[in-house]
């Protein structure tokens, strides 16, 4: 079965909604991309250093990175060489499986979810820079677990950004879930720790917690984060069961610092890659999943509550292929 | 990080390439390699990047190696002009209507910065220009945006202009402009909602807006970091808009914000601003060459170019050791050094720039104040010549004026000159060898 095949088959089973979702709010990265190797195919009917030269400025082009791309075109060319392609269609296909394997890197190829406590409470910590979409993100996830038959509730660990607290209860009253907070300048890990107590008393399966967005390079903010961490790891057995890292899919070579340090400091577990419903590349992720095996959990495609999306690897590629898998199954 | 790795490499090339008087094309081949690497690394989009290297490439071969350099040197010589040209001069002031109120309306992608540096060009627009402006609140979609900016009005004690989440921003602008021209405000700043650049609807909406007030400025507010979509942003903002100017905000962080020279090659529109912190008068006058030097990440380099040109030798680094072994350092040579490391950029260089500050233990972690740094600098600036040389002369009443003429108290300049003492001794120790084990760190004034 040619690996075309197999990723449509793979993204079949999903629920066709879901795929809709994911592939409407791409279709700007996706056209992009696509028409740009489409193009590339139609213009270069051998497959030569120019070729492999333009490709490169693609994927670049995509923020995949410098390093990660110059080593995928390394191997590119080695399995070009090793399987004899000469012509340029052929390569298309070869291009989404070093993707999607630069991805997984051997690991399962699974979607990731959530690891959440089945009976018991549950820690959500979200942290991130400075307006990557944090707080929108909690209201989105909030919507998303409550569907699910999960009771959340949101603590407002933003005490320093101007009306972050307002923002986050505007999000929990269209996600219909309580926020608690303290007010503006008071000391995160207070509420945060507040937001713990109020969990346990209440019963309540999930409790996500909003931080002030920060940049990486500011040890004593990234401290602030580590304390607050260690007041939940201290609160609950085995929390925060997850730590999300936002990241703003526009951004381009900063967020594998981003991904870095922001480990180093909370130990983060999974990704959120927002604003892919721009033009945004996103490709850094590739980089970030292959140098420090953080995988993405969800993408965020717009502003409503609904656009919040599991991530999975396969759908990215053909989010980023679409148009390339549909012909080449069509042919089949 | 991958981009030290290629920094080295920038670095180990250079020390390859030595000992010809002239710049061969072997040399620039081998350099231009890296310089592109080192740029796409710092996010400057591909295409400028290729535009760049191509003008490199035929301006380098064949020139004469300046003395004290090598040919490599001399290759990141030519980058560093055509960055420096590319990027433009300094243009950071804003425009002033005729007939006040003059109109700014604010633009950018969501999460870009726009309240928050709505709020510090208010307050730059104030402190700085003893001008009188009001905020208008425009953004009806983002929750808590307009309680965002009321809060910075708040803590500006300036008024901020809504009408609540249900009207029409189109409208608002209006309303508001005709309430600053009434109450005679003479600057009216406009808080978008951040939007995509393809959003067709919202984009219309400004569109809208700027044909309803006809603003005297429209800025386009970009996040550093952002990767190669900066250019398409930019374009299609510039091109819907025709935007007056740009403020770069975050950079703070660590980011090489290589978005700005894409921004300018691609729009030709000056950046006016550099935001640099979350605090309201972290908003700044934007440096090209400073940008620059951050793009390239190669300070060293760049410095000992600078020295080789204006021929500067080995022996002024020699004189400053010498200085800070006999502890004869003085508070001049302390804000030499500073302005020195501040023209490349990052405040973490300045670590690195002190002659030895760099093998100190702990000064990874410290903490640098930018505004703590303003202040050093304001009170140095207002010391006499004999005071900056000899602080022993300085007693309460030259203490007094010090603090007067920089705009600080005394007690803070006796902050300095205590920490100045300190430092002088930790110096001395520390050049001397062995003995300087102290424990705790040493407390730089700026800290
Ligand atoms: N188009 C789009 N916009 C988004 C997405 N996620 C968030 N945003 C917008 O990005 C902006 C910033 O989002 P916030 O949720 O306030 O970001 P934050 O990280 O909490 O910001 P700070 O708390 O200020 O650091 C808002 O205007 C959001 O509506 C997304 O997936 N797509
Ligand atoms: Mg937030």
């Amino acid at each position: 079965m040619s690996f075309f095949k197999k990723l449509k088959d793979k993204i079949s089973q999903q629920t066709d909604q879901v795929t809709d979702k994911f592939k409407d709010g791409m279709t700007k990265t996706r056209d992009s991309f696509t028409s740009k190797v489409n193009d590339l195919v139609a213009r270069y009917r051998k497959v030569d250093e120019e070729f492999f030269e333009e490709l490169e400025e693609i994927l670049i082009s995509a923020d995949v990175g410098v390093v990660t791309v110059m080593t995928l075109i390394e191997e590119l060319e080695l399995e070009v060489k090793r399987r004899n392609i000469q012509d340029t269609e052929a390569v298309k296909e070869v291009i989404s499986e070093k993707l999607v394997e630069i991805y997984y890197d051997g690991d399962e190829e699974e979607p990731e979810e959530l690891q959440l406590n089945e009976d018991g409470l549950s820690v959500i910590l979200t942290v991130g820079v400075n307006g990557v979409g944090k707080t929108t993100t909690i209201g989105k996830l909030a919507h998303r677990l409550k569907a699910e038959g999960k009771s959340v509730l949101l603590a407002a660990g933003d005490t320093f950004r101007a009306g972050a607290i307002d923002q986050l209860e505007v999000w929990g009253e269209r996600a219909g879930v309580d926020v608690i907070k303290h007010s503006e300048g008071s000391d995160p890990a207070a509420v945060i720790y507040d937001g713990i107590q109020a969990a346990k008393s209440r019963g309540v399966d999930v409790l996500i917690c909003d931080t002030a967005g920060r940049l990486q390079n500011k040890v004593n903010l990234m401290n602030e984060l580590a304390k607050v961490k260690k007041v939940i790891s201290r609160e609950v057995d085995g929390a925060p069961h997850e730590t999300l890292l936002v990241l703003d899919a526009t951004t381009g070579q900063n967020a594998l610092s981003q991904a870095k340090t922001f480990k180093e400091a909370t130990d983060v577990s999974g990704i959120v890659l927002t604003k892919l419903d721009g033009t945004a590349r996103g490709g850094i992720v590739l980089a970030i999943k292959n140098e420090m095996d953080i995988p993405v959990k969800f993408v965020g495609l717009g502003e409503r509550m609904e656009d919040l999306q599991p991530f999975d690897a396969h759908q990215f590629v053909y989010g980023l292929f679409g148009d390339l898998t549909t012909e080449d199954t069509q042919e089949e | 990080m991958a981009f030290e790795g290629l920094a080295d490499r920038l670095q180990g090339t250079i020390k390859k390439i030595t000992g010809k008087g002239k710049v061969t094309e072997q040399d620039v081949k081998e350099m231009t390699r890296e310089v592109r690497l080192a740029l796409l690394e710092a996010d400057v989009n591909f295409k400028v990047v290729k535009d760049l290297i191509k003008r490199i490439k035929e301006r380098a071969v064949g020139q004469d190696v300046l003395q004290g350099l090598n040919p490599g040197q001399q290759v990141i010589k030519v980058v560093k002009e055509e960055l420096a040209e590319l990027m433009g001069g300094e243009q950071s002031k804003l425009e002033v209507a005729n007939k006040p109120p003059t109109v700014v309306m604010m633009v950018g992608l969501q999460g870009a910065g726009k309240t928050t540096t709505s709020g510090k060009l208010a307050n730059h627009l104030r402190k700085q220009k003893n001008r009188n402006p009001m905020l208008v609140a425009a953004d009806v979609y983002r929750p808590a945006a307009i309680n965002q900016l009321e809060t910075l009005g708040k803590q500006l004690e300036m008024p901020v202009y809504s009408e609540g989440t249900d009207a029409n921003p189109v409208e608002i602008a209006k309303h508001a402009v005709n309430k600053a021209k009434e109450e005679h405000y003479d600057y009216v700043l406009i808080d978008t909602a951040g939007r995509l650049h393809v959003d067709e609807g919202l984009m219309d909406e400004l569109q809208n807006i700027k044909e309803a007030v006809n603003p005297d400025e429209i800025l386009l507010v970009v996040d550093s970091m952002t990767g190669q979509d900066a250019v398409n942003v930019a374009e299609s903002f510039d091109e819907q808009l025709d935007v007056s100017g740009v403020v770069l905000t975050k950079l703070d962080g660590d980011t090489r914000g290589g978005a700005a020279l894409s921004i300018k090659a691609v729009t030709g529109k000056p950046i006016k601003f550099a935001a640099m912190g979350e605090k309201l008068d972290q908003l700044e006058a934007f440096h090209p060459d400073r940008m620059a030097s951050r793009i390239l990440g190669m300070g060293d380099v760049l410095s000992l170019i600078e020295k080789a040109e204006t021929d500067v030798d080995e022996k002024k680094a020699k004189e400053m050791e010498q200085k800070m072994k006999d502890a004869s350092f003085t508070l001049d040579d302390f804000l030499d050094q500073m302005g020195q490391v501040r023209n490349m950029g990052s405040l973490d260089e300045i670590m690195n720039m002190m002659p030895g500050a760099g093998k100190m233990k702990g000064l990874k972690n410290m903490q640098l104040d930018e505004k703590q740094i303003d202040y050093v600098e304001a009170i140095i600036r207002s010391m006499t010549l004999k005071e900056r040389t000899d602080p022993s002369v300085i007693n309460a009443s030259r203490k007094k004026r010090i603090a007067q003429g920089s705009g600080t108290s005394v007690a803070q300049v006796n902050r300095l000159l205590k920490q100045f003492n300190e430092m002088k001794k930790m110096m001395k120790q520390m050049m001397g060898g062995k003995k300087g084990k102290k424990k705790g760190g040493m407390n730089f004034p700026f800290m």
